[in-house]
Parts: C-alpha cells; structure tokens; sequence
C-alpha cells in the first residue's frame, strides 16, 4: 500500500480507526500490520481492516449426488483470513508450477515433469477441510498436494532439480516426494489407490478418528485395482474418500475416449459419490468436509468427482494442444480459473484490496524465485549417498558396483 | 508307481487336526543311542522318517526336543508374534474362517479375531496394495499369498510400492511387511500353479528374499521376517508344511529367531559343497548319505536367505571342497544358481575351484501335470548324485 506522486492532502484512517472504534468486530482485526512506508514517501490511501467484510456466505454449485440423500452445504462461510489464506496457498502452488516449467525448459529439471497448474482449487480445498493428522495419497501429479501437506517450496524445487536439499535428498524426483501423513507422489498409475485403502484401515485399526484422502484421475478412473479397493473398502467399512480429479484427459485421451462411462461420481457402484465443481475452492472444501463427517461417523468410504482442468499438457513433454484446442483451454482460463475465481469473490465482497492481493503476489514470487535460487545452486546428493536407503534399521550392508571391485556401502 | 513319499500332502491331508507342537506328551528319554539314531533319520531326510519313526519304539525324548511340522512351527511364529505386537496382523484368501488354505493359519482367527485375522476377496492387487499402505501408515502386516503364482497379480505392489519406497523417499518412509505363502511346485497342480518366484523377487533391490526348509528355519525366519521393517518375500513349500522335524530346545523359545541373510551348514564334508534351499535340501542330505557309503562326504549348505545371499558362508565351504554344486527347484536360466556361479567366479573362492561350479535345476519348461513327467521336471536325489560325481569326476 505505498502511494507515490500524490497530493499532499492524505488522511491515515488506521490510526483514527483504532482510536475511536473500540466495537470493531474481532474478525475484520488481522495479525499482519500493513508494511512501513520507506522513509520520504507518502501514504495514499490506508485502509484499516475494519474496512473490510470480515465474513460472507457464498453460494456455491449443488453437487451431483449419487446414493446419498443429501449432499454438502450449497452455501459456504469464508472468513477474509481464510480466503487470503487459500489464495496465498493456491498462488504459491501456481507460481511454483510456473517456474518448473521454466527450469524444465531451462534443463535444469529433467525426466518427467507433470504440473498442477489450474487445479490448484482441489489441493487447496481438500487441504482446507481435513486435519494435518489426516492422511493423503496422490499419484504423479502430485507438487501441489506436497506443497498443501506441508513441505516447503525450497525443498520441492530441489527435489525437482535433484539436489540434496530436496525433500527426499535427490533421490526420488517429481513423482516420490513425501511428507508426514503424505505418502507421495506415486508413479504406477492407479496403485496409489490401494495403498490409500490400506492407510484407511491402519486408521480404522488404530482407531485414531483419522481419514484418508485417496486421490486418481480420469485415467487411473478404470483400472482393476481401483475396483478391487472399491469391494474392500465398503466390505469393511473403511474411512477412505476416494477422490477422482477429472481434468478431462488421460495423458492424450479425453474421457469420452476411455471410459464407458464418465460419470466417475457413480463409477464405485454401492459407495456414494459426490460430483463436485473442483475449480472452485469452497465447493471442494465443502464437499471434502462432508465426505470427511461420512467418513468418520463410520458409514465406510465415500466417491468425489472434482471436475477440473490442468493447463499444461500431460507432462512436460506434451504440449498439451494435440487432442485440444488453444480455445478451451483459454476459456478456462478465463472463465473458471480458480485463483481468479476467489480473488474475484473477494474484490467484490470487499473482503480485502487489490493491493493486498498485489503484495501477496510480490511476497509469493519472492519466495518461489528464493527457493528456485536455492535449488540450482544446492549441490547435488554425495556420492555416498547412492547405496543409502535400501534397508530401514538394518546394519550397514555391502552394495554390488557396476563391476565385481566395486563394492559400496549402504546404511540405513 | 505309487507315492510313498510322506511329503506329498494329498487334499486331505491337511485337514486332519494337528497338535500344535505340544500334543504328544514326552518323557525323559530312555535309550539315548536310539533316540539320537532316530534323531538322525529326521535331521537327514523327512521321507523316511514316518517309517523311522515306526520302526522304532516312538521314544519321548527330553523336554529339551520336540517334533514340529513346518505348517506348525509358521502358525507357533505368527501367533507369537501376534501377541507380542498388537500391530501385526495377518490378511488373505482364507486365512481366517476356513484356518487357511494349507491350515497354515489354524486357530488364529479362533484367538484373535476378524481385526487381525482378515480374509480377504479374491484381488490380489487390491489386497496386496492395502497391506502394503497399512505397513506405510505404521501396521506391520503379514499379507499371505495362497500360493506365490498368484502374486504375479500384485507383483507391481511388491516391487514398486513396498520394495522401492524406502530408497526412493530416501529413509522417509519404511515398509515393514512380510509377503508369505508357498512357492515352487506342489504335486498334480501343473504349470500355472508350480512356478519358483525366488529368482524374480531375489533381483529387487530393497527386497529381503527368505527360503526356509525345515520347521527351525520356518519358525525363526518367519519370526525375524516379521519384526524387520522392511518388506520381506517369505517363500515357503507346500509339499514341506507336512513333515515333522526337531525342533531345539532354544526354539521353543518365544523369542527365537534366525538371523535373515544367514546360511546354514546342515552337514559338514570335506569333498564337495553342495548349496540348496527350501525343499531340495532334504533331497541334498539324501544324496548325501548315499555318497557317504562310496566315501564321497558332502558339504551341505542350507541358504535360509536368498537375498541378501550369505556368499561368505559358501565361499568358506568351497575354499575348504574345492568342488561346488547348486541345486534348487527352479528354472535354470537366470535363477538362483546362475547367480551363486557368479558370484563364486568374483570372489576369492574361485581359485580354490578344481572344477566349474554344477547347477542342478528344475527342467526348463513349464510343469506338466503327468505324474512321470511332472516327476521328471524337478531334481531328484540320483540328478544330484549323478552331478555331483561329475563334478568330482568320479
């Protein structure tokens, strides 16, 4: 909020505010105080918090239900703390997915590459209705939920770069980055989907209240495996929402191309399922907390449609422009992006400024452009590390080189 | 010809209620010397120790030894191991109501319940995936496999889900699981029911690969199998679940185990050093006693593990022999005695070799189901004592 070239005639509302209006709701007060003016300028305009609407109700698009009497809220609170929050969050996994493309192209990322950008509403959304001592599972496409489950950027990108700062030292890449209660980032397309009912039983087992959150996409949508979870899952009851994030194509094939039947929302027979608007923060919140009480009432697991769009093609060696056109995805940007979607609701809510919004922008763009620093400068893994980490809790063993006199060590 | 051979477990075999190890009452023992003769047929060779056993007076030995089939040293392990760590629990086709396939798992759905004890449809995949997420999310679960054939189904959730994930999170994230059933042939079950998956899953990094033959092995294999935290392929045997072995005072212990990556020598030689695993072992020490009569003494290495493989305890054996033969159940091309010859070849005991290193192996087709060409298939005792004077060339 710095002015420069203005008129003398200024009035610094923030201090007559909190003068004089000791009935200030609670909510319109934040912890963040606006930036000190450099020395020599003159501020423009201040607008206290107090200006802004602390909360507002929005009424968000009904979900397609599939046997379930009733769906989540059509209309959901945001605070202006919680909608900065989901805007800072799903800014940060945007610009963070922006600037791998740029390291890609640049070949400072190499191999597979598969980015997130415009879906960040269901990363955000899922995150914003589930507890940190819940779990979650994703398959490839996974930085932004790795971003959402709590590991930095800085460790994201040096994992992308392969540097021993990254999140698993190096030695996994994109697709095998982990984080408490995060198990990755899985690259065999559909096997994620088990292995998240498995965790659902350990928290069935362990009777802890915990979920899991269980996420595919349109293409892991047919494969056996998702089926055979299915059975077990609604057999024995286990807390799992199975979330299908529907972007609209399996590396190059459209949905309509795949599947039988694209109604994914209905794809798990006897488990309810939700279709939901995954472009829209509130709706995947909404959804994710009704699918989260369903699951923890004990009812067994429940279906999500998040229907959604990625920018870039499959990964980054697909343009993403050969089984569609520059115009869809286009108006998906302009219509539906989910960061303007939000931002827009604010503005026009009056939930907070442009400006604070350009300042988020400054202070995002500030730390991806940091941590993209940090990964093309931090070294890559010791050679020492290449034999470590077969066995957990083993002692050290010896490890074959690529001929007989090689022989390397690995420790737990 | 009919078949005598105790091993063969008929359908029916299993059904018949087994004492779990502590049934048949012992008294202290009365006539050492005939107890250790006795003793001996068991340790050498199960096949004729029914008959053995019949011959001579069933004498009770010292509370000390006790005889235990191998289907009961498993089920004495995973129910020790059940009640020792609430964690561990077991899941697979049958495993809980029907006492599973092979009866492996008798009594323990009885003792400990539908949590535990999880029967499971029949989807491999699915299954094998939720016991590998269960291990991820801090269970340690011991996913059985009615036979290992059908782990082909899941072999992705094996490798790339459990076996790699440790090395690929760089020390985040451990698997602590067991993959358990039989492997190998059985009798009458043809080819898609009789392969040996030893050599596929010993080629994993991140794998921990267990063969065990007798009920010493099974019971402290398994033990170990089950408290390591990393993923392990226990490859049992289904014609061995059946037969009754000693079992030593020290394994009746609940806290007995075998250390996983480990060989055993089962009987010391001079002449040549025979290496084997599961099964054939028995058909080893077999060959071995008759070998013994012509003064030819073998050296017979039980591996227990195959992956880590104890090279060391081999390379002893034949810098001693000078002369090594293999012998397992499996195929011969890329299998577990292709890789014992290469091995041998970079190691220090291959200037001890005074003649190239013999595999003895199934034959390389699929198993047939004729009783004579399914017995022509796998290695019998005369294959190994044919090879094993050629190696000597005697």
């Amino acid at each position: 909020m710095v002015g420069s070239c203005v008129p003398q005639l200024l009035i610094d509302l923030s201090e007559y505010v909190n003068l004089t209006s000791a009935a200030a709701p609670a909510l319109a007060r934040t912890q963040r105080q606006p930036p000190k003016p450099p020395p020599g300028a003159r501020v423009v305009v201040s607008r206290s918090f107090a200006d802004f609407t602390p909360q507002a109700t929005f009424d968000i698009k009904k979900c397609d239900l599939h046997r379930l009497e009733e769906g989540p809220s059509q209309k959901a609170e945001l605070t202006r703390e919680q909608g900065l929050q989901y805007y800072r969050t799903m800014q940060t996994v945007r610009r963070m997915e922006l600037k791998a493309d740029q390291l890609y192209k640049q070949k400072i990322i190499r191999g597979f590459c598969h980015l997130y950008d415009g879906q960040e509403a269901c990363a955000a959304g899922i995150e914003a209705a589930i507890n940190p001592s819940d779990h979650l599972i994703t398959a490839y496409r996974a930085h932004g939920y790795t971003y959402t489950r709590g590991v930095p950027v800085k460790e994201i990108l040096a994992e992308l770069t392969g540097r021993k700062g990254g999140v698993a030292k190096g030695k996994g890449g994109s697709m095998h980055m982990y984080a408490p209660h995060f198990y990755g980032g899985n690259g065999i397309v559909g096997a994620q989907v088990p292995l998240g009912a498995g965790i659902a039983l350990a928290c069935q087992y362990q009777g802890n209240n915990q979920i899991c959150v269980t996420l595919y996409g349109d293409g892991a949508a047919n494969q056996g495996q998702l089926f055979e979870s299915f059975n077990m899952a609604a057999l024995w009851k286990l807390p799992c929402i199975f979330i299908c994030e529907n972007n609209k194509y399996g590396m190059g094939t459209s949905v309509e191309r795949a599947s039988a039947s694209t109604d994914y929302y209905k794809r798990g027979d006897f488990i309810p399922g939700m279709r939901v608007d995954g472009m829209d923060v509130l709706c995947v919140r909404e959804a994710t907390k009704f699918a989260a009480d369903h699951c923890r009432s004990g009812k067994g697991p429940i279906i999500m449609e998040l229907q959604t769009y990625r920018y870039h093609g499959h990964s980054m060696s697909d343009p993403g422009v050969s089984y569609r056109t520059r115009e869809e995805i286009q108006e998906v940007r302009s219509k539906s992006d989910p960061i303007s979607v939000l931002k827009e609701r604010m503005l026009s809510n009056n939930m907070a400024s442009a400006e604070e919004f350009k300042e988020i922008d400054i202070e995002i763009r500030k730390e991806v452009e940091d941590a993209a620093q940090f990964a093309t400068s931090d070294p890559e893994p010791p050679l020492e590390e290449l034999c470590n980490h077969i066995f957990y809790n083993s002692p050290p063993l010896e490890v074959r080189g690529t001929h007989p006199w090689s022989k390397l060590k690995s420790t737990s | 010809m009919t078949h005598s051979d105790p091993y063969i477990n008929r359908s029916a075999d299993w059904s018949k209620p087994t004492d779990l190890g502590g049934g048949s009452a012992f008294s202290p023992a009365e006539d050492r010397l005939k107890m250790a003769a006795s003793l001996k047929c068991f340790l050498r060779s199960g096949k004729n120790a029914v008959s053995a056993l019949r011959r001579r007076e069933f004498h009770r030995s010292a509370p000390a030894a006790v005889q235990m089939t191998v289907r009961d040293a498993l089920n004495q392990a995973m129910d020790e191991e059940l009640e020792r760590d609430e964690r561990v629990f077991l899941m697979g086709e049958e495993v809980a109501q029907y006492d599973g396939a092979y009866k492996v798992s008798r009594g323990l759905w009885k003792k400990y319940g539908d949590k535990r004890i999880i029967d499971t449809p029949i989807t491999e995949m699915g299954f094998a995936g939720i016991a590998v997420g269960a291990a991820m999310a801090g269970l340690r679960p011991i996913c059985e496999f009615m036979t290992f054939n059908f782990s082909m189904q899941a072999i992705d959730q094996v490798i790339n889900s459990a076996a790699k994930t440790y090395y690929m999170s760089a020390g985040l994230q451990p698997v602590p699981i067991v993959f358990r059933g039989p492997n190998g042939a059985s009798a009458g079950v043809a080819a898609q029911h009789s392969q040996c998956f030893a050599a596929w899953y010993a080629h994993c990094p991140g794998l921990k690969v267990v063969s065990p033959w007798n009920s010493e092995d099974a019971k402290g294999l398994l033990k170990s199998a089950i408290r390591d935290d990393n993923p392990v392929v226990f490859l049992e045997n289904e014609l061995m679940y059946g037969v009754p072995f000693e079992m030593s005072e020290e394994s009746q212990s609940k806290d007995f185990t075998v250390p996983i990556g480990k060989a055993k020598v089962e009987r010391q030689g001079n002449h040549v050093t025979v290496v084997s695993h599961s099964r054939y072992v028995s058909h080893c020490l077999d060959a071995a006693a008759v070998l013994a009569k012509e003064g030819i003494e073998c050296e017979v290495v039980n591996l227990r593990t195959i992956r880590p493989m104890d090279v060391e305890s081999i390379e002893t054996s034949v810098m001693k022999t000078n002369h090594l033969v293999t012998v397992e159940g499996g195929w011969p091309q890329f299998g577990v005695g292709a890789e014992i010859c290469a091995r041998i070849m970079e190691g220090p005991a291959f200037n001890y070799l005074d003649s190239p290193v013999t595999r003895v192996t199934g034959v390389d087709i699929p198993m047939p189901y004729a009783k004579i060409l399914e017995d022509h298939s796998l290695p019998q005792i005369k294959d190994i004592i044919f090879s094993i004077k050629k190696t000597l060339n005697v």
